[in-house]
């Protein structure tokens, strides 16, 4: 079992209020993501379900037991740094072996030399190299179990991290921001082997990021972290379909959505620019903000009521994709259309260029920047 | 490279020779002399060795040995007539012993000091670590006295204790680690937590590998510092010559009976400074980057 609940978390440091009421709640087996930009939290409230940090007020439970008063060491749980915090000074056999030396030899066995007289140690050394061995093999670093961290690639530290956390075969995995310090197309391997890991595992894992891809890529399920607030727990789908805020819908995409500002009339029809849209909004009377993401958006050669137009800015060539980034004509925005390159490779930077939306796929914000509904979907 | 930048090239160089000669000259007389007799030696002739004449040595000879003993060659005659008129080695030893307990305490003390300054967070950890940069400032000789007068009330005077007990607490040596361990990451440390380790098992299992080049630092420091101190020994070891460091032993050679012998008093200092020599010379390529690391970052 590995469920977790954060109940009401806050955390201060001195008068600067850091997570604000937390809750949460995190299945057994549940790949959760905390994602958001750096500086809201997330890691703050990593380290307290470590237990490498004191909330201010709150509970974290862990299957279901008050692990308030617990400390680090005895909530089973493992870490995964960012910067690996693998020993310098030992050997990756060592390093691995140090969580179980630590958990399973009373403090006589961890004696030098003399902890060797204890009857019970040959066979819990036994079973630490047996689980060392294992790990090892599961992440295909047995032949560097003699080796120092120093002599090691960053892919390499990365496994070798993991395996210090899977040795211990905890109720939960917490990873900060794992993949950070490897290079791009090592990173994007390594989503798919933890995404493997995770599944072939089947232990709770929470994973703190501030790259939304990664969030989108591998969790069950993230939450959405902004300046200490949880905004937003779902489905990856359902966060990128159906943010509840502007914020959220903003942080989530890449290239970002694009928002237009927009009314809504008495009788709560929406427009922007030259634009209405068929849908109505539950609000009338009011300013609003229309977001549509870039794939949302197309390049169409005639012009119409439903369209509007701007200059290409600058082309974005990314070989499966074409993002313009375009300016749209009355000069209030700045916009990005993705553009297939089978219909848009000989749009230049300069060209002017119609832009029709995909119909149903505008989302509504408030001025608050709150999620607005349409009364008839 | 042009012929202006090897004339400029040059004047360092020129400079820095001069400078390393004025250092090394001491040394360079120092085992000179240690080599020579002593009439050389008043004379200021015979080069680095002298000539190495086998001779009759009469100071040797007024301390009661026979003719027979006392005639060898010069640089026989000073080391051996160092041993013999004083224990060296027992000097050595006490050093050894001396310098050892003082290093091994320091550290016992400095780490868990350095890491709590560097690395806990508690009520009161500025204000403790300004007292450390504050006893920084305290010259030793200002507080001599009332040490002595303590170690005299406890019955201390003429012990090891008396010798290593004042400086077991180096605030040095707590700032310099402390320097070191705040470039240790944080991260490291919450994994040992994270681990099993208790506070004290990061401090000797963890803390103290990493530490290794700024501790090697604080060791010739340390050692170096001791070894060669003259003032305290001085003062707290008031008779018992067993109890003598080298410095107190260099001593025994002074004046007496039969005046100055330069002769043997250069060899026991040779004697006494040629352990120092060879462990910098072993621990230099360490030493250095251990400064350089603890400076810089």
């Amino acid at each position: 079992m590995g469920t977790i609940s954060l109940k009401n978390i806050s955390k201060s440091f001195g008068s600067t209020q850091v997570l604000n009421n937390l809750n949460v709640d995190i299945n057994d087996g549940e790949f959760l993501t905390l994602v958001g930009p750096s500086g809201c939290g997330k890691s703050t409230l990593l380290r307290i379900i470590a237990g490498l940090e004191q909330q201010t007020s709150g509970d974290v439970l862990i299957d279901n037991k008050n692990v308030n008063r617990v400390r680090a060491s005895e909530r089973d749980l493992a870490m995964v740094f960012q910067s690996y915090a693998l020993y310098p000074h030992l050997t990756v056999r060592r390093n691995l072996e140090t969580p179980l030396r630590l958990r399973d030899y009373n403090a006589f066995e961890r004696l030098p030399l003399i902890g060797n007289f204890s009857p019970s140690k040959k066979e819990k050394t036994e079973s630490i190299n047996q689980l060392v061995n294992k790990t090892s093999e599961t992440l295909k670093i047995s032949e560097l179990l003699d080796r120092k961290p120093g002599q090691l690639s960053g892919g390499q530290r990365q496994r070798v991290a993991l395996g210090r956390a899977m040795v211990r075969e905890p109720v939960a995995f917490l990873m900060d921001e794992p993949l950070s310090n490897l290079d791009a197309a090592l990173r994007v391997h390594m989503r798919s082997e933890l995404s493997e890991l995770h599944n072939s595992l089947k232990t709770t894992f929470v994973y703190v990021t501030h790259d939304q891809a990664e969030a989108l890529t591998m969790s069950s399920r993230m939450a959405v972290m902004i300046d200490g607030n949880l905004l937003q727990l779902d489905t990856p789908q359902e966060v990128y379909d159906n943010p509840s805020s502007l914020s959220v819908a903003q942080f989530v995409g890449s290239p970002k959505i694009n928002i237009f500002k927009g009314t809504a009339d008495s009788g709560g029809t929406v427009g922007f620019l030259n634009v209405n849209l068929k849908r109505k909004s539950s609000e009338s009377n009011t300013d609003l903000h229309i977001g549509i993401r870039p794939e949302h958006l197309e390049i169409i050669n005639e012009s119409n009521e439903n369209t509007f137009s701007g200059t290409v800015a600058y082309r974005e060539n990314l070989g499966s994709d074409i993002f313009f980034h375009v300016n749209i004509e009355d000069g209030s925005n700045k916009i990005i259309v993705r553009g297939l390159p089978q219909f848009t490779h000989q749009i230049s930077n300069g060209s002017s260029v119609n832009i029709k939306r995909v119909s149903d796929k505008a989302l509504l914000f408030n001025q608050a920047g709150m999620r607005v509904q349409f009364t008839n979907a | 490279m042009e012929a202006k930048q090897y004339i400029g090239e040059g004047w360092k160089h020129a400079i820095l020779i001069i400078g390393a000669i004025v250092v090394m000259l001491p040394f360079y007389m120092m085992v000179s002399m240690s080599l020579k007799s002593q009439q050389e030696i008043q004379s200021i002739s015979g080069g680095l060795i002298g000539a190495q004449e086998t001779q009759t040595f009469p100071v040797c000879v007024k301390t009661g040995y026979s003719e027979e003993t006392c005639t060898m060659k010069p640089y026989q005659y000073n080391y051996w007539f160092a041993f013999e008129k004083a224990p060296i080695p027992r000097y050595l030893m006490n050093g050894v012993i001396v310098t050892l307990s003082i290093f091994i305490i320091q550290v016992l003390v400095a780490l868990p000091c350095a890491y709590a300054l560097a690395k806990l967070r508690f009520y009161g950890r500025e204000f403790v670590f300004s007292m450390v940069l504050f006893c920084l400032l305290i010259p030793v000789h200002g507080i001599a006295l009332p040490l002595y007068v303590m170690l005299a009330q406890a019955g201390l005077v003429d012990t090891y204790s008396a010798l290593i007990l004042p400086w077991t607490i180096s605030v040095f040596g707590i700032f310099l680690m402390r320097q070191f361990f705040m470039t240790v990451p944080d991260e490291l440390i919450d994994a040992a937590r994270m681990d099993g380790m208790g506070e004290y098992a990061i401090v000797w299992k963890v803390m103290l590998p990493t530490a290794i080049p700024a501790l090697l630092a604080f060791a010739i420091f340390s050692v170096v510092a001791h070894w060669n101190d003259y003032f305290w020994p001085r003062m707290v070891i008031t008779g018992n010559r067993d109890l003598f460091t080298p410095p107190l032993g260099i001593r025994e050679f002074r004046g007496g009976i039969d005046s100055d012998e330069f002769g043997p008093m250069m060899a026991s200092i040779v004697t006494v400074t040629v352990p120092l020599i060879v462990a910098f010379i072993i621990a230099q390529k360490r030493f250095i980057e251990g400064i350089t690391l603890t400076g810089m970052k």
